[in-house]
């Protein structure tokens, strides 16, 4: 092909030319004004860093009359929607307490960092938090792989830390000042996995499970499931997997089709598995699904709808218990923010109380007087349930079982730990 | 046999999506030999746009905004449609204007960081309260929810179906005009010539006349509205849509680029075959092996092509001479 | 070829031994000086960034070696380190496991859990190489951003082949009666991440890595296989013709840029408050690091240098913005691009801008006026 020879060769003759220029200077040539374009760059960005340095560098140390508490979290990125929620479920409970007089008469204040997801950065927003900031306690993370990377760094400088909704065993493992408020993989894995096995309408012996490779409460969540259904004399028919935030599940619930369970597990955030119902529902897939706490939102009935009707997830409480602390927080959150709070709001808002009533009752407010006191927690009334803390800072409280009706959940059934 | 045959509609339906996206990144690499990383924002910009005009339209014709219970009359989803396209290229085209263009005698890989830096831009803007906010939504219906084939497979109790929506067959009818449209213009027309010469050599196209910078204007405006489209198109088949700064998207984005590349970057029609074929490896490797390695059968195909072919499917060679 | 690379300097003839241990033995005693004098006065949050700054420079300037100097464009970069860093932390979780009985950091300053880190270190930057000399195969057939996308398309397979792996086993006594099978499914703690590595990484290791790093780019640079490399990068067919076997240092490239980013992926693996887990392979990671090599210049050592300090910064400074952070932090980076498309050094280094009356010693008389 001459013509290509031809073009290409006098292109790579002008770009040549063009992008060659500015490399012809030997090194005594760099003029003056060349140095003093590039220093004045520089300058800018370094006065940009400095001045914003000590912007950031004010001394946010708390004054005597006023707890700071620090929150990390997701604010951006993909799991931003998970960071916010629980970021106001925290607020909420503060300006509660505020309202109230405060904690022992001094006001909270909360510090919020952005951590992006990424385990790096939520290494050094605690950082910051611990040491700079010097909070009193920290609160956070949704993800166990966030959590994990902090705990260890509450840990050593003594500040406790409660997690909302970590619910992998390994977060409260890493030392006595790790706490967090929602139950973990292998209570709620094994709670699924009864109400697969025992419940009237399923009572179900095959099994296919959907879960998200990327998030490890997916993972986790599905192990566990996978053990105790086993367990109960159950088989996992089909195992799939997808990842957080995918579209298309049809290859995966086409396979699933063809090995013909009587139950799919699906331990998944609601973000993704309204689309799942949805195309579940178009393929014909008339077998109920079942999740875990990950499932609660309002925008999941707003997505699937009546796809959903007959399917059924475990969470730490429902939305009908006519009890006035949950119906006072729903009240309160939608005020708000008009929209109705999820799982990992009143999880956020329940962490936060749960901390403010160590401190009330602690003798002071270093790290370890509060860890003791949030140790001793015993029937606290909680949003999302009644919590006391067990040996392993794990908290011990009944899971409820919702059924999804035309896109509201309806309670079914409370299992208590131990039944 | 009915798992085949709908693995292999989905298949056809995704891959006339992956296609429409990837001509976006084949026309600017065509012609400004960069990859536009900002481009898999234009499709969630289409998407999301797509969510707030039929928010906003619906109550119009007295439908609820969220769940209407009918579609919409066809004027409006056309209307929606269109408005889609016209801000997408309008989005395009500032991109071009303010982030790219300053940069055209720059080294190509300060333009691929700026692009970077828009796509960064534009997905977390989006995420902003005020804008589309940083939780999912669910699209609305703008199309009747029919089905125009069902067929069964098996009888009594493992009775299936094979179902073929409408969306699928308008995803592939639209795409295909689109793609054909696109085709017409790039080879029959005054302006694509003028493109192809751009593209052939961008100092020899000024020097013949042809006004260098508008050429460009309009193919960042031409892929942005085959992304805008995209976006709208892909909303209506998964009404769930993730927020705008989910990695999700950006993978999209790149399994689009990817199909752009096996089929030979610079192609337009590479750019079809190149979606099709990686829909389909995704589809039926996830189908057919397992769902666990999904990404990881199209990136090994991109390899795999690349090795042997090194410049994609239809690319044609890059000969080079002293 | 740009002059400034090739003519000025003088060729050292024959190795002349003290001349490279020395700015090795500055550079691991400004190490040690900064390991003991910088926590005390900054605390530790300021110390953990520059301890991140250290890394993120390692990085870089190791790119630096593929994407500048060669002239190839890699955005697999991060899936290096992983590689290094998932060898290194499963070297010393499950040698600590075995050998102390616990994963928790063992020895002080120097001790001899720090000697395991370092080689394990080391042998994250050897598995790394290894996976460098894979990926950069295609190299010798790819071009470009046709290499460029080989090289993405590596790290997502990586991120979800590291997602399939297996939970961490820890406990010793589970590791020694554990059947094989346990060990096929890689026990690296799968989509959570490896957590439980013990925590080695301080700020001497990192900037005595830092100053073996780029002591070692810079006098790649200089030495002939750097000017091949930086011929390879203006013009391959050019310099095939002068007799440079571009493929072989197309190749050396990769793997010695791949060795560095797996020892840094080791310090990663090592640094308090991290998990390494498979989002790092990913392509968001990788460029982070070519934003870094495109910003600091073509080539500039220095400039990488300062453009992995100033955006490894930068997300910190604007932690107070919470949601508006991305998009301030995004608008600076096309602001710098649209600014200084040459980088921030172009392809000089941060001493060819002072004065030339500072470059010699006043004692010594310039290679200039010697051969005058």
């Amino acid at each position: 092909m001459p013509t290509c020879f031809a073009t290409s060769d006098s292109e790579s003759c002008i770009s040549l030319a063009r992008d060659k220029a500015p490399n012809c200077l030997t090194k005594s040539t760099i003029s003056l004004r060349q140095f003093l374009r590039l220093s004045k760059v520089v300058g800018i960005l370094l006065l940009a860093v400095t001045s914003l340095m000590s912007l950031g560098c004010q001394s946010r140390v708390a004054s005597t009359d006023e707890i700071v508490i620090g929150h990390f979290g997701s604010i951006t990125g993909s799991e931003a929607t998970f960071g916010i929620s629980t970021d106001r479920g925290i607020q909420l409970a503060i300006e509660e307490v505020n309202a109230a007089g405060g904690v022992n008469g001094k006001k909270v204040r909360l510090i919020t960092y952005d951590d992006k997801g990424d385990p790096r950065e939520a290494g050094s927003a605690v950082t910051r938090l611990v040491t700079r900031d010097q909070v009193t306690a920290v609160l956070g993370e949704v993800a166990s792989g966030l959590s994990l990377a902090a705990a260890p760094i509450c840990q050593e400088n003594g500040v406790p830390m409660i997690s909302p909704s970590s619910t992998n065993p390994k977060v409260t493992q890493v030392g006595d000042m790790i706490y967090r408020v929602c139950f973990i993989d292998p209570f709620q894995g094994s709670v699924c996995a009864k109400f697969a096995r025992e419940n009237e309408k399923i009572k179900a012996t095959k099994a296919a499970i959907l879960c998200d490779q990327t998030a490890p409460y997916s993972v986790g969540l599905q192990e566990e499931f996978e053990k105790a259904f086993i367990a109960g004399g159950g088989t996992i028919v089909s195992k799939q997997a997808y990842q957080a935030g995918d579209q298309d599940f049809s290859a995966q619930l086409t396979s699933i089709r063809a090995s013909e369970p009587e139950v799919i597990f699906i331990p998944g955030y609601y973000t993704d598995v309204g689309n799942i119902a949805l195309q579940a529902k178009k393929l014909g897939l008339k077998v109920p699904m079942l999740g875990g706490d990950g499932w609660d939102s309002a925008k999941l009935g707003q997505i699937a709808g009546d796809a959903l009707n007959g399917c059924y997830y475990s969470n730490h409480y429902s939305h009908e218990d006519p009890s006035p602390r949950v119906q006072n927080f729903i009240k309160l959150y939608q005020g708000k923010y008009q929209e109705t709070p999820d799982g990992l709001a009143a999880l956020g808002y329940d962490a936060a109380r749960i901390l403010f009533s160590a401190m009330k009752t602690a003798p002071s407010l270093g790290g370890k007087d509060i860890a003791a006191e949030l140790a001793k927690t015993t029937g606290f009334e909680g949003v999302t349930g009644v919590i006391s803390m067990d040996a392993n800072r794990n908290p011990v409280k009944p899971a409820v079982i919702l059924e999804m009706k035309d896109g509201t959940p309806r309670y079914v059934a409370t299992i208590a730990p131990g039944e | 046999m009915a798992d085949f045959l709908q693995t292999l509609m989905t298949a056809l339906a995704i891959g006339s999506l992956y296609a429409l996206i990837a001509l976006g990144y084949t026309m600017v690499y065509g012609v400004l030999k960069f990859i536009n990383f900002a481009h898999s924002d234009i499709v969630v910009l289409g998407a999301w746009l797509s969510y707030s005009f039929a928010i906003r339209a619906l109550p119009l014709v007295g439908l609820d905004a969220h769940n209407p219970a009918t579609p919409p009359p066809i004027w409006m989803t056309a209307g929606i449609f269109v408005a889609v396209l016209a801000l997408c290229s309008l989005a395009g085209f500032l991109i071009e204007r303010l982030a790219y263009r300053p940069l055209r005698r720059a080294p190509r890989l300060n333009v691929l960081i700026t692009a970077i830096g828009v796509s960064l831009l534009l997905q977390n803007v989006g995420q902003l309260d005020f804008v589309f906010g940083a939780s999912p939504q669910k699209m609305p219906a703008l199309l009747p929810n029919w089905e125009l084939l069902r067929i069964p497979f098996g009888q009594g109790e493992s009775i299936r179906y094979v179902v073929l929506p409408l969306i699928d067959c308008i995803i592939f009818a639209v795409s295909g005009l689109l793609m054909l449209a696109l085709e017409l213009l790039i080879f029959r027309s005054k302006f694509g010539t003028a493109l192809r010469a751009v593209s052939f050599n961008t100092d020899f196209a000024a020097l013949m006349g042809i006004p260098v910078d508008r050429a460009i204007s309009l193919t960042f405006m031409l892929g942005s509205a085959l992304a805008g489209a995209a976006g709208f198109l892909y909303v209506l088949k998964f009404p769930s849509m993730n927020q705008p700064a989910h990695s999700v998207w950006v993978l999209l984005g790149l399994k689009a680029f990817v199909a752009a590349v096996v089929g030979g970057i610079g192609n337009v029609r590479g750019a079809v075959l190149g979606g099709f074929i990686i829909a389909f490896v995704e589809q039926f490797g996830a189908y057919y092996i397992s769902s666990n390695y999904r990404d990881v059968y199209v990136f090994s195909l991109l390899i795999l092509i690349l090795l042997i072919k090194p410049t994609g499917l239809l690319g044609s060679p890059v000969r080079e001479k002293v | 070829m740009s002059a400034s690379d090739v003519l000025i300097e003088p060729t050292s003839h024959g190795v002349n031994i003290l001349k490279s241990a020395a700015p090795i033995l500055v550079g691991i005693a400004l190490a040690v000086g900064i390991q003991f004098l910088l926590p005390s006065t900054v605390g530790p949050y300021y110390s953990r960034l520059v301890i991140d700054a250290g890394i993120a420079m390692i990085l870089a300037v190791s790119l630096n070696i593929v994407n500048g100097m060669t002239g190839q464009f890699s955005i697999g970069h991060a899936g290096f380190m992983t590689i290094g860093a998932y060898t290194a932390g499963s070297i010393t979780f499950y040698s600590s496991l075995l050998i102390w009985g616990t994963a928790a950091k063992h020895g002080s300053f120097l001790g001899s859990g720090e000697w395991m880190f370092v080689i394990a270190c080391l042998c994250g930057g050897i598995t790394a190489s290894i996976a460098g000399f894979v990926v950069g195969l295609p190299s010798l057939r790819l071009r470009g951003d046709y290499l460029a996308i080989v090289t993405l398309g590596f790290g997502e397979i990586l991120r979800v082949v590291l997602q399939q792996t297996g939970k961490v086993v820890d406990n010793a006594e589970t590791i020694r009666n554990a059947p094989l099978t346990t060990f096929a499914t890689v026990p690296v703690g799968g989509a959570i991440g490896f957590d439980g590595i013990p925590k080695y990484t301080s700020l001497f290791w990192v900037y005595a890595f830092l100053a073996i790093t780029v002591i070692f780019a810079y006098r790649l640079k200089r030495s002939s296989f750097g000017r091949a490399m930086l011929s390879v990068r203006e013009d391959e067919i050019a310099a095939q013709a002068m007799g440079i076997n571009t493929s072989r240092q197309k190749l050396l490239a990769f793997i010695t840029a791949a060795f560095f980013a797996g020892v840094g992926g080791g310090l990663l693996a090592h640094e308090s408050g991290v998990i390494i887990s498979p989002k790092d392979a990913g392509f968001q990671r990788s460029f982070d690091y070519v934003i870094m090599t495109v910003l600091g210049g073509r080539g500039s050592i220095t400039g990488v240098m300062l453009a992995a300090i100033l955006l490894s910064a930068l997300p910190e400074v604007l932690r107070d913005f919470e949601r508006y952070r991305i998009i301030i932090y995004a608008a600076l980076l096309i602001f710098m691009m649209l600014s200084r498309p040459q980088g921030l050094f172009g392809i000089h280094e941060i001493w060819d801008f002072f004065p030339k009356s500072w470059k010699t010693l006043p004692w010594k008389k310039s290679p200039r006026e010697e051969a005058r």
